[in-house]
C-alpha cells in the first residue's frame, strides 16, 4: 500500500523538478563558486547568485542580504550568536518566547556563559506571543528578541509584525525562525519588520543540508565560522551548490504555486480538522485555530497515548509526529530524554498529556481521499487504544455511576 | 520495517497477550510513572499461592504496553515466590531488548507485578 505521508512539518520530499536542477552541479558543474576566474568556478557561481536571488525573492529580500548556511540550526545559531555578539556593547539582555525550537532554546546555556542574560516571553493557551508579558520584561540594556514566525508543532502563527513595531524604536535587533512559515505562506519579511529571519528549503520541497539566514542591510552581525570570505564574510565555507541551487528552485516554485498551495491546504486541513472533531470525542485541538498555519492539525486525545497512536498510524500506513518526547527522543541515554515538549507546556497542556499530542502536517501533494482514509481509521486505532486502558475503564466507571 | 524497537516489542504492542480485567481478581496492582505519564494495571487470579490467571490494562507508549504483555505471559502459572523474583532486565531482555529510554517501562512492569502481589497478601491478612 502506498504510505500517506502526514508529517511536512518534519520535512517534504525533494520535489523532482528541483532535483533535476540540483544534479548537473553535482557533475558537470562541480567547480568552486570562488574560483570565479576559471569556467569551472564561473558557472556554479552563477548558479548560486541565481538561486540567491529567487531565495531574496520569497521573502521579499534583497539578494545581498541573503545569507546562505548549512541548516536552519545554523541559521539561528548565527542570528542569536552573530547578533548578540556585534549588539554586545550596547547591552547584555536577550528574550526569547516560550515556544523557539530548539536550535534557540538550547542556545540559552551557552549564552549565559557569554556574559548575557536571558529572560523568556510567555504565551497564552493558543500559543500566541503574550505582548503584554513582552513589553513588561523588556529592559534598558535588551539587545536581542527571538519570537519565532510560526510554530511546526502546535500550527499557530505569531503576530510578528505587532512585536516588530513594539521593538522598533527601541533599537532592539529582532530574530524570527522562519522555518515553518518561509515557502509555506506568503512572507515579506520588509512587511512584518523583521531585522532577520531563518529560511529552511527542505521546509518546502527543497533540499536538507542547506537554508539562509535574511539580514537586512545595515544590521550588524558577527561571524560565528572563521576562515574564507564566502557569503560577504558571514559564513565561511564552500558553498553547498546543488543544495543551493535545488533551494533556489524550490523557492520559485513555492512563489509561483503559492496561492493553489495555500488553498489546496487549507481545504484539506479544514476537512481533517472537522472530520477528527466530529468523530472523536475528548478530543482537544491544540495552537490557534485561526491564525494557524495551513494543512496543520494538532491535538491531543484523553485516554490515548500519542506514541501508542503514532505506531498504530504507522502500521496503517499513515505517517504522522508526536510531540511525545517519547517517541522523538526514545534512543537518548535514559528517561532524561523523555521531557514533555516544552511547547506544549508553555501552552498549558499538563506534562502527562503533552505525550498524547499528535500533528498531521500536509503537503501540496496529500489529497482529499487520504484524509478520508485517515478518518476512517483513526476511530478504530482510539476505540482500541482507549480498551486497553485502565484510565478509560475508571472515567467510563465514573461517567456511568454519574448518569 | 525498520525502527527503535524489535520485533517481539511490535509483536507484544500489535497482539497484547492477557489484556483486560479480572472481575473477581485476588490481587490488583496499579502504578504510574509521572515523567511520562504513562499508568499500568495490574489483575492475578491466585490459587494455592500459584497465578491462575492475569490480565492488564496499560495506557502508555507502545514499550509499556510490550512489558505488560510480557510480564503476563512470563508469571502465567508461576507461584507467587517465582513471580516475585521476575526482574525489569528479565522482561526487556524476553522482549529482545527496549531502547536505552524506554527501559523505565520494564520497571513499571515489575512495580505493577510487586504492587498487585502486595495487594494480595493485604487481603489474604
Amino acid at each position: 500500500m502506498k504510505r500517506i505521508y502526514f508529517d511536512h512539518a518534519s520535512t517534504t520530499p525533494v520535489d523532482s523538478r528541483v532535483l533535476d536542477a540540483m544534479l548537473p552541479y553535482f557533475t558537470d558543474y562541480f567547480g568552486n563558486p570562488s574560483s570565479i576566474l576559471i569556467e569551472e568556478g564561473g558557472i556554479p557561481h552563477k548558479a548560486v547568485e541565481d538561486a540567491r536571488e529567487k531565495i531574496a525573492r520569497l521573502v521579499g529580500a534583497q539578494m545581498n542580504e541573503i545569507i546562505l548556511t548549512s541548516s536552519a540550526t545554523e541559521s539561528n545559531n548565527l542570528a542569536i550568536k552573530g547578533l548578540a555578539l556585534a549588539n554586545k556593547d550596547k547591552g547584555k539582555h536577550i528574550l526569547f518566547s516560550d515556544i523557539e525550537h530548539f536550535s534557540i532554546m538550547n542556545q540559552a546555556d551557552f549564552m549565559r556563559n557569554l556574559g548575557f542574560e536571558i529572560d523568556f516571553i510567555r504565551v497564552d493557551n493558543y500559543g500566541v506571543i503574550d505582548m503584554d508579558d513582552l513589553v513588561k520584561k523588556v529592559r534598558k540594556d535588551t539587545v536581542l528578541v527571538s519570537v519565532m514566525h510560526a510554530n511546526l508543532e502546535i500550527g499557530t502563527i505569531e503576530p510578528i509584525k505587532e512585536v516588530a513595531s513594539f521593538l522598533k524604536g527601541r533599537d532592539i535587533v529582532f530574530h524570527s525562525d522562519g522555518a515553518g512559515t518561509c515557502g509555506r505562506i506568503p512572507v515579506d519579511v520588509k512587511d512584518l519588520g523583521v531585522d532577520s529571519m531563518t529560511i529552511s528549503p527542505h521546509q518546502f520541497y527543497g533540499p536538507k543540508g542547506v537554508a539562509a539566514l535574511y539580514l537586512k542591510n545595515g544590521v550588524r552581525l558577527s561571524s560565528i565560522m572563521q576562515g574564507g570570505l564566502q557569503e560577504m564574510g558571514y559564513r565561511a565555507g564552500t558553498e553547498n551548490v546543488p543544495g543551493i541551487v535545488g533551494f533556489g528552485e524550490a523557492a520559485r516554485f513555492a512563489m509561483e504555486e503559492m496561492d493553489e498551495r495555500v488553498h489546496r491546504l487549507a481545504t484539506l486541513g479544514k476537512r481533517l480538522w472537522d472530520g477528527l472533531e466530529s468523530t472523536i470525542d475528548y478530543l482537544h485541538f491544540t495552537g490557534h485555530p485561526k491564525k494557524r498555519l495551513p494543512g496543520h492539525v494538532s491535538f491531543w486525545i484523553e485516554f490515548v497515548e500519542g506514541e501508542s497512536l503514532l505506531l498504530w498510524l504507522n502500521l496503517n500506513g499513515i505517517a504522522s509526529a508526536s510531540g511525545s518526547a517519547c517517541a522523538s527522543n526514545m534512543m537518548a541515554v535514559d528517561e532524561t530524554g523523555l521531557k514533555a515538549s516544552h511547547v506544549l507546556t508553555a501552552v498549558g497542556v499538563p506534562p502527562e498529556i503533552c505525550h498524547g499530542s499528535i500533528t498531521f502536517s500536509l503537503g501540496k501533494d496529500n489529497t482529499p481521499e487520504e484524509v478520508e482514509h485517515l478518518l476512517y481509521v483513526i476511530p478504530g486505532i482510539v476505540k482500541r487504544l482507549r480498551d486497553m486502558s485502565p484510565l478509560y475503564a475508571s472515567f467510563k466507571q465514573r461517567e456511568d455511576r454519574h448518569n | 520495517m525498520p525502527g527503535p524497537y524489535s520485533d517481539k516489542v511490535m509483536d507484544h504492542f500489535m497482539n497484547p497477550r492477557n489484556m483486560g480485567e479480572i472481575e473477581d481478581a485476588d490481587g490488583v496492582g496499579e502504578v504510574g510513572n509521572p515523567s511520562c505519564g504513562d499508568v499500568m494495571k495490574l489483575y492475578l487470579k491466585i490459587q494455592d499461592d500459584k497465578i491462575v490467571d492475569v490480565k492488564f490494562k496499560t495506557f502508555g507508549c507502545g514499550a509499556a504496553i510490550a512489558s505488560s504483555s510480557m510480564t503476563t505471559e512470563l508469571i502465567k502459572g508461576k507461584t507467587i515466590d517465582e513471580a516475585l523474583k521476575l526482574s525489569n532486565q528479565a522482561v526487556a531482555e524476553a522482549l529482545g531488548g527496549l531502547p536505552p529510554a524506554k527501559e523505565h517501562c520494564s520497571v513499571l512492569a515489575e512495580d505493577a507485578l510487586k504492587a498487585a502481589i502486595e495487594d494480595y497478601r493485604k487481603k489474604k491478612g
